[in-house]
């Protein structure tokens, strides 16, 4: 009923802008349709294996680095402060790009023009460890994207993304995750894709990783060509996810099967 | 004498085929979990009782399947627990671990995290102080994820 | 990630047993997967792991293939005296890890 009501619902509002998200009182996380082992593994910071990153992100963020040698303290001082909310308002705009910018792009964009520093490469150990420290300072926050003029286009072509069909099975993100989810595909629950944890260990990887990854991950499911690492394209999906996650609450670094 | 090069040239080619053969992995099957739990209890025979094993009747990954084995016991240097073993069915190897416990335990209790490559049944064995060895199992059916990156 | 995550209650009462929790960031690469190209992926994994409790050992756990990718391990020790758990994780192509935590026992 629900299924029917809700491709009904699409049809209908086909066109229309915000009308195929999902309610905010409707929203729920993955986490949810997980087994109570897998929550566990989750919820426990001395057996989440993500928590290793998030330590060694800690061990990072006061190291000296570049030829400038600045830490990231040395200007953002207790990162537990500092970054508290940062990760539950990204991608946010940057002035100086004209455009929003993942917290990934940030950090590099710090160890660049502030520590003098090479940019660490996408899903580099390193680059996750940082991404992962600052997430975790947003955990149990409200997820709030600031949405205005100059974030609206990002905005619209993130949604685009979102609904259009792709790949060699022509689906689009929406046909799964706004249509059905809750129903199965191959055995599994169809989450909603909110992405409250990232960077997460999902248990596929035996590794942390990051949204990028996961959306690459996706593409390829769906016999898509997957964006490559660092498109512009994948960070206007990430804001258009976010804000469509928007009130649901950090779990960064959280555990998927 | 007459030169025969392609039965010389037969025979060197025939000795580099067995290199290749000896490589492929052999899966493990029930026979082979039996033989690797022989190796470890020995003639002693091994009575269904005692353990607890506790695992998902359902796990959403095979790469990362909690499991805890516990026995009730006062671990006392009269009477404790030596040592408990792990062993699964149809993982390409039948071991998976061996823990040495001991007075100094406090609690026959340990926890990891293992692999499973397929729904299969998990096999945990006790060593007692007295020499007895005790068993429990558990079945688990692994499920994988709809949309998989390629590795 | 960080190399280890250990967990000792700080303080715990003479003879009550107390848990540890222990985790070690490695790939544990079982030997039985292959390459894109057919080729098989050596084994290396972690065979072994030691507590000991003020220089005595207290548990050791011997590792196969089929522990799961940056091992979680919990078991158990009894509060026998205040001092220095240590932990040593042993495997393949040399890999040695050591961690250690203080208890104190009242």
């Amino acid at each position: 009923m629900r299924g029917l009501a809700a491709v009904l619902g699409a049809l209908a509002l086909a066109g229309s802008a915000f009308a195929a998200e999902i309610p905010r009182a409707e929203r729920r996380s993955g986490y949810d349709l997980m087994s109570p082992e897998t929550r566990a593994m989750q919820d426990d910071d001395t057996a989440n294996p993500g928590m290793l990153s998030v330590l060694e992100g800690g061990a990072l963020w006061s190291r000296k680095a570049g030829a400038a040698g600045r830490s990231c303290a040395d200007c953002h001082g207790d990162a537990r402060a500092s970054m508290k909310g940062v990760a539950a308002r990204h991608p946010a705009f940057d002035a100086a790009r004209g455009r929003p910018v993942s917290v990934e792009q940030r950090i590099n964009a710090c160890r660049v023009e502030r520590q003098q520093a090479p940019a660490l490469a996408s899903e580099s150990r390193e680059l996750l460890a940082l991404s992962a420290y600052v997430a975790r300072q947003s955990r149990g926050l409200p997820i709030e994207i600031a949405t205005d003029a100059r974030t609206q286009p990002f905005l619209d072509a993130g949604r685009a993304l979102w609904e259009r069909r792709q790949g060699q099975l022509n689906l689009a993100c929406r046909n799964c995750h706004d249509d059905n989810w809750g129903r199965r595909l191959a055995g599994s629950v169809i989450p909603q894709a909110h992405p409250t944890g990232y960077p997460l260990y999902r248990l596929e990887w035996q590794t942390l990783g990051s949204l990028q990854r996961r959306l690459r991950n996706c593409l390829v499911g769906m016999r898509a060509e997957p964006y490559e690492y660092g498109d512009p394209a994948l960070v206007d999906l990430e804001l258009y996810l976010m804000r469509r996650a928007g009130g649901m609450l950090m779990d960064a670094p959280a555990v998927r099967p | 004498m007459t030169h025969d090069p392609s039965r010389r040239d037969f025979l060197r080619a025939a000795a580099g085929l067995t290199v290749v053969l000896a490589v492929r992995p052999a899966e493990a099957t029930p026979a082979t979990m039996q033989d690797a739990i022989r190796a470890v209890v020995g003639t002693a025979p091994v009575t269904k009782g005692r353990v607890k094993l506790e695992l998902p009747p359902l796990s959403e990954n095979g790469n990362a399947v909690p499991l805890t084995v516990s026995l009730e016991s006062a671990m006392t240097a009269a009477e404790h627990v030596r040592a408990i073993h792990v062993f699964t069915e149809k993982n390409p190897q039948p071991e998976v671990v061996s823990f040495r416990l001991g007075p100094r335990a406090g609690r026959a209790r340990v926890s990891t995290r293992i692999r499973l490559a397929d729904t299969q049944t998990v096999i945990a064995i006790g060593e007692l102080s007295d020499g007895s060895f005790w068993s429990a199992e558990a079945a688990v059916v692994v499920t994988l994820a709809a949309c998989l990156e390629e590795t | 990630m960080a190399e280890t995550l250990i967990s000792v209650p700080p303080r715990a009462r003479r003879g009550e047993s107390v848990e540890i929790k222990t985790l070690v960031s490695h790939a544990m690469e079982t030997g039985y997967r292959r390459s894109q190209l057919g080729e098989r992926i050596p084994r290396d994994i972690i065979r072994l792991f030691v507590c000991t409790y003020n220089g005595t050992e207290v548990f050791r756990a011997e590792l196969h293939p089929a522990i799961a990718a940056n091992p979680f391990i919990t078991f158990s020790t009894v509060a026998t005296e205040s001092g220095t758990l240590a932990f040593h994780w042993t495997g393949d192509n040399g890999f040695s890890v050591r961690e250690t935590a203080e208890i104190r026992v009242d």
